[in-house]
């Protein structure tokens, strides 16, 4: 058994006499004795590292996740360059609590300005906060951020924006008395713009996935368009990978842009910790939660990195706060900002175009198929897509006797796939023959 | 000192009236108890106030304040060489007006004239 | 030597690459994006070499000060040693997708399923979630739950919860973002609950109370029994934030003080490295009345023993967080706790009382104790009157203590002790550790008296001075423009 502690039990007795006590009971002398538990916890008993090794590894091979993937919806295999976890691993880094003192946290807070500058510029907008939990609660704050701004209580989202992200949009507007109106998508798998024109009276802005959940590109400069004609504020909800190729919020006007940051360099790890990104124009700069790094100098005149605009923040508004956020992300931001360091504009540029070339391929050897056809044939999209095929569930029990994961099948018996650079042309054929064979067996002709 | 040209609460704020108009600010003692200020969160033309409810928010790097109005009504002007410029309260308080509000409502009786609210600031 | 470190922008060669990905196997699909979706310019990122990137970062690193580089005894954080295995091990499920089929996520959802039951039984409680992905984001979601307790009675007025004013700020700031209204009450001379107060702001709009027991002072409320008779006597529900956790595992429980709703900063009580600022995990356990609320999904068993992610809870105030909680951080307070089992546990908090009690007793007769009585896991101290008159405070007091190779301890906080320093050592410092620290401590409360000039120009030995913050906060430079 062991605690971590350093202290032997002679020093400890020591300790206790100093403070004139005699034994660790006394310690605890204000806790009400009828209150105490009085037995030892019933937990399993300890374990040395050895065993605990051995323990995990029998958590470990109850998983089947080393396959060949094709399912996204909001969580990405992207490669992971492996300076990014061995400099995460830096303990200066990872052991540091929120960088309260500035004069002996400037790595941390130099990390998050570079951090907040590679929002900045991926987004194509002028100020990003250190994070917040992940895209989902960017999304749930991005609404208190438009009600704020615009003192409406109403805001517009799109259908087609992931189930996850207006699962928790609609939990927090719940509790902040906002009230949501969902825009429809129409046959071709995008917002109707009409439908947000009709609707924009009272609401402070509009959310947009762009790509959204069933892959397809939002015409976003249309609702852009749309909603400022309104008087509104648009929010874009998009995917970091894509905009090495993808033209970036700020091009197209957008507001408020915010994601989640899980495709930079970040494991998958059964959904986290990942980090959500927030960006905003000069005007909404003060309306972003939670922690933000700024620049200034000491009395020497050098750079020295801070929390800087804390009033709006929790610890000091209090009740008046806008978000209670308080520990973020940090280091998830940080190995993020590391990924688009090192790709640079050009590696963003290539791993996205392959994700559109793999992404194309594998869409059309799929719809080369008997019985499967693309859902949305006419609208361009990025990585992911929608295709319609019966027996969906059979076909992912098929892959899944290869530890092959398949699209996600959805609820109305769709399947959302998706490819990324880590899939190859071997995987895209194997795949094809299975369900070939297994549309053949169970009968997929309509 | 503050001037006897206007009437104070005791929340701090100074209100100087012409005909149905106030000009509502801050005192000195306030702005000196804020410290530097960073921020002021102004409201915008055509907001109402209610008096004594908050209508402005006055940041320093460790703190912020709420600024209570003197009256009740609806905002006309905002002084907006604050929005870039905070220091100017730490300046001259009684120099810069935040708001100024066409009112509705008034208790000129709560308020304190210049003498009364130095006492004030001595007995507090 | 101070200096100023390059912005990894201001190191950019043109052409330069670090990246390294195969040749694409497929043909290009460039062209199926129409050209109007299209950027034409590169991202403005900056082009490096490997070897660089690895510098900067190592180098920046070496400007940063973690738990491995020193005591860090920052009250209320509860920063103990991150054990390495759980470093090593918690990678080990990096590949596991979060929609996989249940079936080939059972090792994921097991461990999962596993852990909530050990933190009921540490915590007294009936069901856990592990969905919320920090404290404050716990404390929403707490807070959640008792709003849906009292809408689903018709309970509609209780739309006030009471706050402490020695609470952390996220407290009154998670219930107003949960859409109640705050009732702040002054804590008692003796830094507990003032029973009156309490007793006169409960009514029939009174949705709960929320505490920290240990209170932020480090002192536990001895009047808990009374208290939570007080709130549920009128018709609220007790809430527990669980920053000072430490102080009590194996010795008392939320669940048997009368709590109904708490929340565990798994980052602080069960070790998981905080990541210089995130990510932590902010586990939610409740009490039976409490369970049709919780978040979904809920992990559950079929009839033939395999785990699958139920959604199918109509009373659930919904998600708060786009998957199950911070996986990664969970594995790591598992094996944490697996470690240590039952009496390690135990051992943990005896030791966290025992290092704070040892550092108040020392610090005795050089700094004030306002409340001076035993400490729990931490201990909030002031300077003297005398130290103040020489013009010196708590803030010169934590830069002089970054020059002798310690981080600060919490100050400013609780607001209600003017000029705060709150201590909290953790169990994981050796006992000369301490010694230090005070030695340190005693040192500078000597150099106040005899050269305070020193004193205000500390830090010297950073790589920075102080900041200038009010410019920082006037004329926000939030990006590097280039």
């Amino acid at each position: 058994m062991r605690s971590y502690v350093p202290n032997t039990e002679k020093e400890r007795q020591e300790m206790l006499e100093s403070i004139g006590m005699t034994e660790m009971d006394d310690l605890f002398a204000d806790i009400p004795k009828d209150l105490r538990l009085n037995r030892p916890l019933d937990l399993p008993k300890p374990m040395s590292e050895m065993e605990l090794r051995d323990l995990l590894y029998d958590y470990v091979s109850m998983n089947d996740e080393g396959g060949p993937l094709f399912r996204g919806a909001g969580a990405y295999r992207h490669y992971i360059p492996s300076l990014i976890p061995q400099l995460a691993a830096r303990s200066e880094f990872y052991t540091a609590y929120t960088p309260y003192q500035a004069e002996m946290s400037q790595g941390m807070l130099q990390s998050l300005f570079e951090y907040q500058t590679v929002i900045c510029d991926l987004t194509g907008l002028d100020a990003a906060n250190a994070s917040v939990y992940d895209g989902a609660t960017a999304a749930a704050e991005a609404l208190l951020m438009l009600r704020d701004n615009k003192r409406k209580k109403k805001v517009l989202y799109a259908a087609s924006l992931n189930p996850n992200v207006v699962a928790v949009m609609k939990t927090y507007a719940h509790c902040a008395g906002i009230e949501l109106v969902e825009i429809p998508m129409t046959d071709k798998g995008v917002t109707d713009i009409e439908a947000v024109a009709a609707n924009m009276d009272g609401a402070a802005g509009y959310i947009a996935a762009n790509p959204n959940y069933y892959g397809c590109l939002e015409p976003m400069d249309d609702i852009s368009a749309a909603v400022h004609a309104a008087g509104g504020l648009l929010v874009a909800y998009v995917n970091p990978i894509t905009l090495g190729v993808i033209r970036r919020p700020g091009d197209y006007g957008a507001d408020i842009a915010i994601g989640d940051g899980q495709p930079l360099g970040l494991p998958l790890a059964f959904g986290g910790p990942y980090v959500g990104f927030m960006a905003a124009t000069k005007k909404l700069m003060r309306n972003l939660p939670g922690r933000i790094a700024g620049e200034t100098t000491d009395a020497e005149g050098n750079r020295v990195f801070v929390l800087t605009l804390q009033a709006r923040e929790q610890h000091i508004r209090r009740e008046m706060a806008s978000s209670n956020i308080c520990s973020n992300q940090m280091l998830c931001a940080i190995m993020a900002s590391m990924y688009c360091c090192t790709m640079g504009p050009a590696g963003m540029r290539e791993v996205a175009e392959q994700n559109i070339n793999k992404a194309h391929f594998l869409a059309s050897k799929l719809c080369a198929l008997d019985g499967v056809k693309l859902r949305y044939p006419n609208t361009p999209f990025f990585n992911e897509f929608v295709i319609d095929v019966k027996n969906a569930e059979e076909i992912n029990k098929a892959l899944a006797k290869y530890s092959i994961t398949g699209g996600l099948v959805l609820p109305d018996g769709g399947m959302l796939w998706c490819a990324t650079e880590m899939n190859s042309a071997d995987e895209f054929d194997f795949v094809c023959d299975i369900i070939e064979d297994t549309l053949d067996s169970v009968g997929g002709e309509e | 000192m503050a001037p006897n040209d206007r009437k104070y609460t005791r929340d701090h704020e100074w209100v100087m009236v012409e005909g149905n108009v106030a000009k509502m600010g801050i005192t000195a003692h306030a702005a000196e108890a804020l410290g530097d200020i960073v921020y002021v969160e102004l409201p915008a033309v055509g907001d109402e106030t209610v008096m004594g409810e908050s209508y402005c928010v006055v940041e320093s790097v460790k703190a912020s304040s709420s600024v209570y109005s003197a009256v009740t009504g609806k905002v006309v002007e905002i002084n907006e060489e604050l929005d870039g410029a905070p220091e100017k309260l730490n300046e001259d308080a009684f120099a810069n007006f935040i708001a100024a509000v066409e009112f509705t409502e008034i208790n000129e009786a709560e308020l304190m004239n210049a003498e009364e609210y130095e006492k004030f600031c001595e007995e507090e | 030597m101070r200096s100023n470190y390059k912005l990894i922008f201001e190191r950019s060669r043109a052409g330069r690459r670090a990246f390294d990905l195969p040749a694409c196997d497929v043909p290009s699909a460039i062209l199926e994006i129409p050209g109007e979706m299209r950027t034409n310019e590169p991202l403005k990122l900056p082009e490096l070499g490997e070897v660089d990137l690895v510098r900067h970062y190592t180098n920046l690193s070496r400007r940063n000060f973690g738990v491995d580089n020193g005591f860090y005894p920052l009250g209320s954080c509860t920063m103990k040693y991150n054990p390495k295995i759980n470093e090593e091990l918690a990678p080990m499920f990096d590949d596991v997708h979060p929609l996989l089929d249940p079936e080939m996520s059972q090792g994921c959802l097991a461990l999962m399923r596993d852990m909530e039951c050990m933190l009921c039984e540490i915590c007294g409680m009936d069901a856990f979630t592990l969905q919320p992905a920090a404290g404050a984001h716990g404390e929403l979601t707490g807070l959640m739950h008792i709003r849906a307790y009292h809408e689903h009675r018709g309970d509609l007025e209780r739309k006030v919860i009471i706050v402490p004013d020695a609470a952390h700020g996220t407290n009154p700031a998670s219930a107003a973002m949960a859409g109640f209204k705050v009732k702040e009450i002054k804590s008692a001379p003796d830094g507990g609950v003032d029973l009156d107060a309490l007793r006169a702001a409960v009514g029939p709009d009174t949705a709960g109370l929320m505490l920290t027991n240990p209170s932020t002072l480090g002192l536990f409320e001895r009047n808990i029994k009374e208290i939570a008779k007080i709130v549920h006597e009128a018709g609220g529900l007790l809430y527990y934030d669980g920053a000072n956790l430490n102080a009590i595992m194996g010795i008392v429980r939320p669940g048997d003080m009368g709590f109904d709703v708490m929340h565990i900063n798994l980052h602080k009580t069960f070790s998981t490295p905080h990541g210089g600022g995130g990510p932590g995990s902010g586990p939610v356990g409740v009490k039976k009345h409490l369970i049709p609320f919780m978040p979904v999904p809920r992990i559950e068993e079929k009839d033939d023993g395999e785990l699958y992610l139920s959604y199918d809870k109509p009373e659930s105030i919904g998600k708060i967080k786009s998957f199950y909680g911070n996986f990664g951080v969970i594995v790591k307070a598992y094996c944490y706790i697996r470690s240590l089992g039952a009496a390690g546990l135990k051992e943990a908090s005896e030791n966290a009382v025992l290092n704070a009690n040892y550092i108040m007793n020392q610090l005795r007769g050089t700094y004030e104790i306002p409340h001076d009585r035993i400490c729990m896991h931490e201990c909030v101290v002031t300077p003297t009157e005398e130290m103040m008159a020489n013009d010196v405070h708590t803030s010169d007091i934590a830069k002089a203590l970054i020059d002798r190779g310690y981080h600060p301890p919490t100050i400013y906080f609780p607001l209600i002790v003017h000029e705060a320093m709150m201590i909290e050592p953790t169990e994981s410092e050796a006992v000369e550790t301490l010694d230090e620290f005070v030695t340190a401590m005693k040192e500078i409360a000597a150099q106040v008296k005899e050269d305070p000039a020193a004193v205000h120009a500390a830090p010297v030995t950073t790589p920075v001075g102080r900041p200038d913050e009010v410019t920082a906060a006037r004329k926000p430079i939030v990006k590097y423009e280039w």
